[in-house]
């Protein structure tokens, strides 16, 4: 049966393929017309009648006034202006339309480098599309007309930039970002010095990581290989990298109690450094024989095909434990899910917030957010490493004041109807610049 | 020397990224864009050892008439037929490029549908799910469940027609408590991922780096 069932496939992947040259190609339907609406119908206006805006003397948009776009990498120009007669005619205005051409340039070198419909006010910043791109230090020349619903254009008066785009050597509204990576990189640096004087720190225990070696134990006793998913996103994310360190710890244990391991991998570079994540481990263990190299093998880049596969992978080898740990999508629960049919121990850990209740629904233990990247810790027991969480537990320390105090004030802002130490509410409270 | 250079680009790396984060100078940008130009022709390289690695695999299993062989069979052919077909026979085999070929078929009429029914077990396996989470085994299970009715109700029409306080209840629930454990998750993923990187870059952590590591 199961070798009748691909070749089946195939011979209907064949018929299916002669069905599709024998159809004629069918004639693609002329697209209908559509008219296009005229001035005069827009402004309902009778045919043949005048413009209401005929004879009216029209005041173009003026006061122009270039600067350069802060923050930026040099290539973009604030264009401000100040309307003309639109705001009497508000009803039958359509959109302003910016001009440039470079300083001292002929009529023909006018190039419309943006409309600003209606309701869009009065602020142009030259340089976001890509076909008429802003230099660095080139000087240009500005005009605005405004365009009415009856094509009446009213050109206004050009002026030359008065500004010309620069790049900054620091983004200033990155500051509090900056700020907060120096105490950050202060309280990391401070618990790797004291991890390295020898420091004794104490790490709560997490039951997903203590979980792992019972796992890895359940199944050596059963004789089922163990099955570890790294995620399906792939080396930039670091969650993809946390998982491939925890591997490397849990292939040492895998090699020390002669399990054996399947590792799918749905990214080629994440599978090469598996593989030799792998390979390490087994030489670390003292064991480089009992290392098999089609235990680590890439599958496929295709989300849900690798699902198929793996989840074929878990129902025919029957793992007695699976490990998912990374970064997944949509496909956490059919993996879960399936592995719990299978009747495995399932042990998962991912950052992705949308798929943690899944993974908690599905799995005995799941590793939250953070506990994923703390794992590596945990499992190596070194300072550095240790060292490393107790300085990000401090920076979380240093937050959650900050919330709190944010969240305090507010309450009795609230209650008395005052506004104090709104500078610190707004460290918490307002948007960081990208 | 096998493990100073990888750290040494990682480290020269990293503090680059770190810093042009804060420049948003072009000479800043452009060092970024050619750093990061490096990672899909890596990628590109590392596909052909990743297809070698299927390949090796399936092969074997074939070769020595594994248990499920032919499975192995079924993976191997699309993986070798189909860049034949899109390369050496791009237009169907009646003739002219307006009629698509095989290869543009098995996408659409194999690949799509086949991933597309994978997306739609979904659909069940949510409802299995959703079964085993609600049942009110404890008190915490049978405020979970409750919650759950509220936001569901909260969604649907039929929540409107039993009490216009159940959009409101259930927004209240998505927008607040929800969301405040959604940022303690976050916040939490935000520093362990600062904390990876660094260990990374200063060279704390070294197990990514494989058989070089140690």
């Amino acid at each position: 049966m199961t070798r009748i069932l691909p070749l089946l496939l195939l011979i209907l992947t064949a018929l299916a393929a002669a069905q599709t040259v024998e159809q004629e190609q069918q004639p693609i339907p002329a697209e209908p017309e559509i008219a296009e609406a005229s001035a005069e119908e827009v402004l309902d206006i009778p045919p043949g009648d005048i413009s209401p805006l005929a004879g009216v003397d029209l005041t173009a948009p003026g006061d122009i006034t270039v600067m350069d776009h802060p923050d930026d990498s040099g290539d973009r120009l604030i264009v401000s202006f100040s309307p003309g007669s639109e705001a009497e005619y508000a009803d039958l205005f359509a959109a302003y339309i910016i001009y440039r051409r470079p300083a001292g340039g002929s009529d023909e070198e006018w190039t419309n480098v943006g409309v600003m419909p209606v309701g869009e006010g009065t602020q142009f910043v030259d340089g976001y599309d890509p076909d008429f791109p802003v230099n660095i230090g080139e000087s240009y020349e500005y005009r605005v007309s405004a365009l009415y619903l009856d094509e009446t254009e009213v050109m206004g008066e050009p002026v030359i930039a008065q500004e010309v785009a620069s790049g900054q050597w620091f983004h200033q509204g990155k500051v509090r970002v900056l700020v907060a990576c120096l105490i950050f990189l202060g309280l990391i640096f401070y618990f790797f010095s004291r991890a390295r004087m020898g420091a004794t720190m104490y790490l709560r225990p997490i039951a997903g990581i203590e979980a792992i070696d019972e796992a890895i134990g359940r199944a050596t006793e059963m004789g089922k290989p163990i099955l570890y998913v790294p995620g399906l996103s792939d080396i930039s994310d670091v969650a993809t990298i946390a998982s491939l360190t925890i591997l490397g710890r849990v292939a040492r244990k895998v090699a020390e109690y002669q399990t054996s391991l399947i590792v799918p991998n749905r990214d080629p570079i994440v599978y090469t450094v598996a593989e030799e994540a792998v390979k390490q481990a087994y030489l670390e263990a003292g064991r480089p024989d009992s290392y098999d190299p089609n235990s680590v093998f890439f599958l496929t880049q295709s989300q849900f095909a690798f699902v198929a596969g793996v989840n074929g992978i878990m129902m025919r080898e029957k793992p007695a434990t699976n490990f998912y740990l990374g970064m997944f999508w949509a496909e956490s629960l059919i993996l879960a899910e399936t592995g719990s049919l299978s009747g495995a121990i399932q042990i998962a850990g991912t950052d992705a917030v949308t798929q943690l209740p899944f993974f908690i629904t599905t799995c005995d233990y799941t590793l939250i957010g953070e506990e994923l990247y703390a794992a590596s810790a945990y499992l190596s027991r070194e300072p550095m490493q240790m060292g490393s969480i107790k300085g990000l537990d401090s920076c979380k320390a240093i937050l959650m004041v900050f919330i709190t105090a944010g969240a305090l004030m507010s309450i009795m802002d609230l209650l008395a109807g005052t506004q104090t130490l709104s500078w610190l509410k707004n460290i918490v409270t307002t948007q960081i610049v990208d | 020397m096998k493990r100073t250079v990888p750290l040494m680009i990682v480290l020269v790396g990293g503090v680059l990224m770190i810093i042009q984060y804060f420049i948003p100078h072009r000479i800043s940008q452009d060092i970024f864009d050619n750093y990061t130009i490096w990672v899909p022709i890596i990628g590109a390289f590392a596909l052909a050892l990743g297809v070698g690695s299927l390949t090796r695999l399936h092969g074997h299993k074939v070769r020595n008439k594994a248990p499920n062989w032919p499975y192995s069979l079924a993976v191997l052919l699309p993986i070798y037929l189909m860049p034949i077909f899109a390369f050496f026979v791009p237009v169907s085999f009646g003739g002219g490029m307006d009629e698509p070929g095989f290869y543009h078929f098995a996408f659409m009429h194999i690949q799509v549908p086949i991933q597309s029914t994978m997306f739609s077990i979904l659909a069940f396996y949510i409802a299995s799910a959703a079964f085993r989470a609600f049942r009110a085994k404890s008190v915490l299970a049978t405020i979970l469940l409750l919650t759950a009715v509220i936001v569901m109700m909260g969604q649907v029409p039929i929540g409107e027609l039993l009490g216009s306080w159940f959009p409101k209840l259930g927004l209240w629930i998505i927008d607040f408590p929800n969301n405040a454990a959604k940022r303690a998750i976050g916040l939490g993923v935000g520093f362990g991922i600062l904390a990876t990187q660094l260990k990374i870059i200063f060279g704390v952590e070294r197990n990514w780096l494989g058989g070089a590591g140690e």
